[in-house]
């Protein structure tokens, strides 16, 4: 009975696996003898090429802390181990100095290596599908004119079978659809613009929508916010918590220098984003500003009623704590933090981050809140000129929890966080085990 | 090894990223005007400016401020004569003056940021400044008396 059986369905299996893999597999594009030198691209497509790596932040993730930029190493971390960014310079060894135009545009339109593999779609090709060909072609045309930096990247931590490369031509069928950019008609030219570079190029999805177990972006909750590298990358939608809407102003403040007065400064994997790309001067104030164009119509900012109300009310809680009133927590917070954070007049100061008009405060959890404390913002972090200590050192978890639900308490009107000297232990825990 | 400047000048030091920023300025570098005081960011004594603003540097990592520009006590004003050094003198503010140092850095970026500052300005943005001598109204005294100089001088 079993051997009646057992056989077809080996057979099946067999077959199955086989067509799979024919299925699956994409073929070797042959390297181009030599790298191809400056003289085969226009200057108008390098210099457009370097405007374009910088608005697609591609070295976010293509170098290693400290390293050479475009030549990799940056570990992005994912549910399934870590995934580290390639070396795109042009050395034949180590980089894609012997790509052809065609083997990086299908690596960039379909997520395929120019010797067949499956790339992770840690690497955005997602976003990037939609690209026009000229932004591709200014893409390869800035980057194979770069020097060539010979350096290796270390070995992904996917573990087996995941990755069987193959299995990603899977993970397409589920979740990847070639396509091309579909301007709307309904909106202006600015708005559209800023949609191609959020997401087309700058995959501001990648980490602003939330994933399924698979890795996959929900698509139906497309910039609902969602959790990377133990930082919540906030809702880019009407359910942003943000006291202040963003509007186009201050989106366009916060994404050109790091920083706008009413919110407060750019942190964690966002500031890359704008420090080593969105503020560099290649990339014009006009896409920008379309960015902010996009964001502010998506959030509905126009529906909020006017600021100046609750800046005020901020600025009225700001001194709370530097009274002479018995409560640990707010004695805590005057004595670490209060010198910064003090705010007085009419509007903060860029300068001193106001914790009442702070996301990290009104968000549903209390992770940014806790992760910001404990890691501090360095130099190369946040924006230019401003240092926050590291708190980990000094404080416990339950001074930690305990200015957290003070100014949960005082600066805002939400309820309260639950559980917060758990969650500040496990992002402790978090922290140690990422050095 | 990381780099930053010191009072104007390049260092690079060799503590490794995770030392405090008060160590390697105390020990390895020899600026002893700095203090260490609670070692936990939260008595103001060990107080230095960081791109021109006050920082604990106590709790700051040396590694968190590559390439920055750090300025101690030593480094305020080249002739020791910042409007808040020379108002501390004139009214005799410290006693034993343990926490001096750090009063005075903390007392500059108050008085960039709130140029005319009021009582609660002072308490507010002063309050991580700890006294064991009770100092403070000597110290309320010499900020006001700076803030009003500085601003003739800004003035003129």
């Amino acid at each position: 009975m079993l051997r009646k059986f057992a056989i077809p369905v080996l057979a099946v299996v067999v077959i199955g696996l086989l067509g799979f893999t024919i299925l699956a597999s994409r073929p070797s594009i042959a390297p181009v003898k030599n790298s191809p030198n400056r003289a085969s691209f226009s200057t108008e497509s390098i210099a457009k090429g370097e405007m374009l790596v910088a608005e697609g932040h591609c070295v976010s993730c293509h170098i290693r802390p400290g390293g050479q930029p475009l030549a990799g190493g940056y570990g992005v971390n994912t549910p399934f181990g870590v995934i580290y960014g390639t070396n795109i310079t042009p050395d034949n060894k180590t980089g894609i100095g012997l790509w052809s135009l065609a083997a990086f545009t299908r690596a960039m339109r379909e997520g395929v290596s120019r010797d067949g593999h499956h790339l992770y779609a840690a690497f955005p090709y997602t976003a990037f599908t939609e690209l026009s060909d000229d932004d591709i072609n200014a893409l390869y045309a800035y980057l194979m004119t770069r020097t060539p930096v010979s350096a290796t990247v270390p070995p992904n931590t996917v573990p087996f079978p995941l990755n069987i490369r193959l299995l990603e031509e899977g993970w397409k069928v589920l979740f990847f659809r070639k396509k091309t950019f579909q301007a709307n008609p309904a909106k202006g030219a600015e708005w559209n613009r800023g949609a191609y570079l959020a997401e087309a190029l700058s995959d501001c999805g990648g980490c602003h929508t939330p994933r399924n177990a698979l890795g996959g972006e929900k698509l139906r909750l497309a910039y609902a916010g969602a959790v990377v590298d133990r930082w919540l990358a906030p809702p880019l939608t009407k359910d942003n918590p943000s006291p202040i809407p963003w509007r186009e102003d201050q989106l366009f403040n916060f994404l050109r220098t790091g920083v706008d007065p009413l919110h407060g400064p750019v942190a964690a994997t966002m500031t890359p984003v704008v420090r080593d790309a969105l503020n560099l001067p290649v990339v014009p104030d006009a896409d920008v500003r379309a960015i902010a164009i996009y964001f502010s119509d998506i959030n509905q900012a126009a529906a909020h009623g006017a600021d100046a109300e609750v800046v005020t009310k901020a600025m009225e809680t700001s001194p709370l704590g530097s009274g002479q009133d018995y409560d640990p927590d707010g004695n805590l917070y005057a004595s670490a933090c209060m010198s910064c954070h003090y705010n007085s007049g009419t509007t903060p100061r860029g300068a001193r981050p106001e914790l009442a008009l702070s996301s990290s405060l009104t968000l549903p959890e209390p992770t940014n809140f806790i992760q910001a404390v404990l890691q501090g913002i360095g130099a190369k972090d946040g924006v230019p000129g401003l240092v926050m200590p590291a708190y980990a050192s000094s404080l416990t978890n339950a001074d930690v929890a305990g200015l957290a639900a003070y100014l949960r308490r005082t600066r805002t009107s939400l309820p309260p966080w639950t559980d917060l000297e758990k969650k500040v232990a496990s992002a402790r825990k978090g922290l140690k085990a990422s050095r | 090894m990381t780099m930053f400047n010191l009072n104007g000048r390049p260092v690079s030091v060799h503590s490794p990223d995770e030392v405090p920023l008060l160590w390697v300025i105390r020990d390895e570098l020899g600026l002893t005007g700095t203090k260490f005081g609670c070692g936990i960011g939260c008595c103001g004594a060990c107080t230095v400016h960081v791109e021109g603003r006050a920082t604990r540097s106590c709790i700051t990592s040396v590694g968190s401020i590559a390439g920055a520009d750090v300025t101690t006590i030593e480094g305020l004003d080249p002739a020791g004569k910042h409007p808040l050094q020379t108002a501390w003198i004139e009214l005799q503010v410290p006693q034993c003056g343990y926490c001096q140092s750090g009063q005075i850095m903390q007392a500059a970026t108050l008085l960039k940021d709130f140029p005319n500052p009021t009582d609660q300005d002072i308490n507010a943005v002063m309050a991580g400044s700890l006294c064991r001598c009770m100092t403070y109204i000597r110290i309320r005294k010499a900020i006001k008396l700076a803030a009003s100089r500085m601003r003739e001088g800004a003035v003129t």
